[in-house]
């Protein structure tokens, strides 16, 4: 099943370690891990349910660009990688 | 009765307890090192609230009832339907995302009641303490919201809510930049009431368009609701004795610009502001830290700088970076350069709480 991490940064706010779970779309891998992880839904996706404007993922290593869909496909071993850019003091 | 004082900060929020007359003990912060953007002391059942500006993660709302905060939803605005987009008068796309909660008030009409004002544009309503929000849909949906800009911000927003003691239906909100806004029947029918004021940035024949006013933040005398204080981007307005327009106030010096002001709760006349270098500047004039303070409804002014930083001060407080208490001698004020000062005479003299905080957002009073 698809392998999907969440931001260094994020864990104090939100405990979520790494999860496996399945899905065929981006979409369907991060809804299933939000299943299990609710709080950390409106952390990674906005109102809209598109990613967030500085969060990135990477889809085995491949930036993500379709980013209010996400309906990029994902393998059965995918690794996801959500990351986060920091700014501002 | 203890006082204390909720000091929303950059860096987290800060509470301040008097122990004896001068002095105060500061708390650690909550939430230390993310923007805390408003707090808000509900005297109904003790909770605290805070909103959170995440930045990257979002607006997150907490609450706390007892010991420890909580998280709760954030409000959240209603999508259009996919592939439908809202413009706003320039052509520009209307943002229907959360960016700021910028304003919380108690609404007194329920227990748990709330008013949140946030960035873009959006008046939301909690019946449950904030376990829930609900968009102001009236207000959403006045024809005259696409010509609200931004202030400061990208998109406009809602930075004052008074409710009317008299009937808390009656509420008032202001907008940087759209005005001031009131609904009589608790939030489903709008008008604006800014009739009166200027905007000396706008060409002139839309200099005095209610709709592009831009209030920085409104006042509101409790014992005299009808008497409503604004400090608006290019000078200070009182409102008229007919409850609906506004009147400017010209006070000579140092300057009409500042986005700081509080009302009397008892006497309509009287009511502080904090004056600084417009408008690209943003700094006390001659970095000399001045409040203003009128005892007559805006005839005159006095300048107060009794204990205030009167060389080589570059802090600006911000719109709810001043507060005045329920008795209407104390008052606090803070600044973007971290320091807090507070007053027990009505501004003649201060005194610095704390010189080293983050810059601060949000100051209130707490009077439990």
């Amino acid at each position: 099943m698809p392998r999907v991490t969440f931001p260094q940064v994020l864990q104090r706010h939100v405990e979520c370690p790494p999860v496996q779970v399945a899905g065929a779309t981006l979409r369907e891998v991060l809804d299933a891990a939000f299943a299990i992880y609710p709080t950390v839904r409106s952390y990674v996706l906005d109102e809209a349910g598109h990613l967030r404007q500085h969060m990135t993922i990477f889809v085995d290593g491949v930036v993500v660009r379709d980013r209010e869909r996400l309906a990029t496909n994902v393998r059965y071993d995918s690794q996801i990688d959500i990351l986060q850019a920091l700014s501002g003091g | 009765m203890t006082q204390q004082l909720l000091i929303s900060t950059r860096k987290g929020l800060f509470v301040a307890t008097r122990k004896k007359r001068d002095r105060w003990q500061l708390s650690d912060p909550e939430f230390r090192g993310v923007p805390v953007s408003m707090a808000l002391w509900d005297a109904r059942d003790g909770a605290i609230y805070a909103a959170l500006d995440h930045g990257h993660f979002g607006v997150k709302m907490h609450r706390k009832l007892g010991r420890k905060f909580a998280e709760q939803p954030a409000p959240a605005y209603p999508q259009l339907p996919k592939g439908k987009v809202e413009k706003d008068s320039n052509g520009r796309p209307v943002s229907r995302k959360l960016r700021l909660a910028w304003s919380l008030e108690c609404d007194p009409r329920m227990p748990g009641g709330l008013w949140c004002g946030t960035i873009p544009g959006g008046l939301f309503h909690s019946a449950d303490g904030g376990a829930s929000w609900k968009l102001v849909e009236g207000l959403w949906n006045v024809k005259a919201r696409t010509k609200w800009g931004g202030g400061g911000y990208d998109s406009p927003g809602i930075h004052s809510i008074l409710v009317d003691p008299r009937d808390a239906n009656v509420v008032t909100v202001g907008i940087s930049s759209g005005g001031v806004w009131r609904t009589r029947d608790g939030g489903s029918k709008w008008q604006n009431v800014a009739t009166g004021m200027r905007a000396a940035y706008m060409p002139k024949a839309l200099a005095y368009d209610p709709d592009v006013q831009d209030p920085h933040r409104l006042a509101m005398c409790a014992a005299s609701p009808d008497r409503l204080w604004a400090q608006h981007h290019n000078g200070i307005f009182r409102m008229q004795r007919d409850g609906a327009t506004w009147r400017e106030v010209k006070a000579k010096a140092p300057s009409r610009f500042g986005f700081a002001c509080a009302a009397h709760p008892t006497d309509p006349d009287t009511a502080w502001f904090v004056p600084a270098q417009k408008d690209e500047c943003r700094v006390p004039v001659d970095g000399a830290l001045v409040v203003l303070r009128t005892s007559d409804g805006g005839r005159s002014f006095t300048q107060l700088r009794g204990g205030l930083p009167q060389q080589h001060a570059y802090d600006l407080v911000y719109r709810h970076g001043l507060d005045v208490s329920a008795d209407g001698r104390s008052l606090v004020m803070a600044s973007t350069s971290g320091r807090v000062w507070t007053s027990d005479d009505s501004g003649e003299g201060w005194r610095e709480l704390a010189a080293n905080l983050p810059p601060v957002y949000a100051v209130r009073w707490v009077e439990a």
